[in-house]
């Protein structure tokens, strides 16, 4: 039988998957925003596994929001990928100092 | 025994497109594993009766954040040969990451299988799920009453990344002549236009 477990399971696999991109392909940005997405996907995975387990319509609203705030990540650092890109020709990000922060 | 079955197919699918998003050599293929992946993760939820945000999930990703990376990938003129130079360096901290936070997440499961934590007995619950209102009319329900101004603010957070990736890509091009609003606001009839006498049968002076 599937359980809340195996939900679990899946989502907490996902979320490692995403934590591993950014380490493995620390220069290539595009990876790594795709990375920040499965992260997210877990999350929600999570949140309406939970929503359902419990029987509370609250968690599949939050997972919404979630969402919403994934789709305007994605828009903010695909554009931050473009201007950086007209900038300097590449998208290395492990040597990014222009702010020197 | 079918959702056995159907569960086993998605959860396998998506750990499996999820690999090769992070280690496809070519990014296409990455954002097109991807795709794979939010397809599979829709259908992991439509088995546990969350249709709304698996319908979502397609919309959404599939239809506009894949399509954007898309974009981007293609437009950009990239060497990701390059890019993968420190590949193989970072594997061994990034398998030993990933191998700690699996190990912590296992722990917390089984920890949770093995008697979860009390954190009291739940309130009757604001929202709860009933077998004969269909998902997405429940949550209609919800989201337009209890948790309305949250759905506006979503609406507002889509409306300042839609404005601030507008403003961050947006380049004014310079063979074009762009329209001036403030200079023809401020344009006024006694110093565009005079009024001539103009005499019978002499030359007009412009």
């Amino acid at each position: 039988m599937i359980g809340i477990e195996h939900y679990l399971v899946v989502s907490s696999i996902l979320f490692v998957m995403g934590v591993l991109g950014i380490f493995l392909n620390r220069k290539n940005v595009i990876i790594i925003l795709m990375a920040i997405e499965l992260i997210l996907l877990a999350v929600n995975i999570n949140l309406v596994a939970f929503s359902v387990f419990l029987g509370d319509l609250t968690g599949q609203i939050f997972a919404m929001f979630v969402l919403t705030v994934a789709a305007g990540e994605a828009a903010i650092g695909l554009a931050i990928l473009v201007i950086y890109f007209r900038g300097r020709g590449t998208i290395a990000v492990d040597d990014v100092n222009r702010m020197k922060g | 025994m079918i959702q056995l079955v159907s569960f086993y197919i998605f959860a396998s699918i998506v750990i499996a497109s999820a690999a090769m998003v992070i280690f496809a050599r070519n990014p296409v293929h990455s954002v097109l594993w991807l795709i794979v992946a939010f397809f599979n993760a829709a259908g992991l939820m439509v088995l546990i009766g969350a249709e709304f945000i698996a319908m979502l999930l397609v919309i959404v990703y599939v239809g506009a954040v894949a399509v954007l990376f898309l974009f981007v990938v293609m437009m950009l003129d990239i060497d990701f040969a390059e890019l993968r130079a420190g590949f193989v360096k970072n594997v061994p901290l990034g398998l030993l990451l990933a191998v700690v936070l699996v190990a912590e997440l296992v722990l917390g499961i089984g920890a949770y299988q093995a008697g979860a934590v009390k954190l009291g007995t739940p309130e009757a619950g604001v929202a709860t799920l009933s077998a004969t209102v269909p998902n997405i009319e429940a949550i209609g329900a919800l989201l337009y009453s209890k948790y309305v101004f949250l759905f506006e603010t979503a609406g507002l957070i889509l409306l300042v990344a839609m404005v601030g990736a507008i403003v961050l890509t947006h380049r004014r091009s310079h063979g074009t002549r762009g329209q001036s609003i403030s200079s023809q606001v401020q344009r006024r009839p006694q110093d565009a236009t005079r009024i001539v006498n103009q005499p019978v049968g002499q030359g007009i002076e412009l």
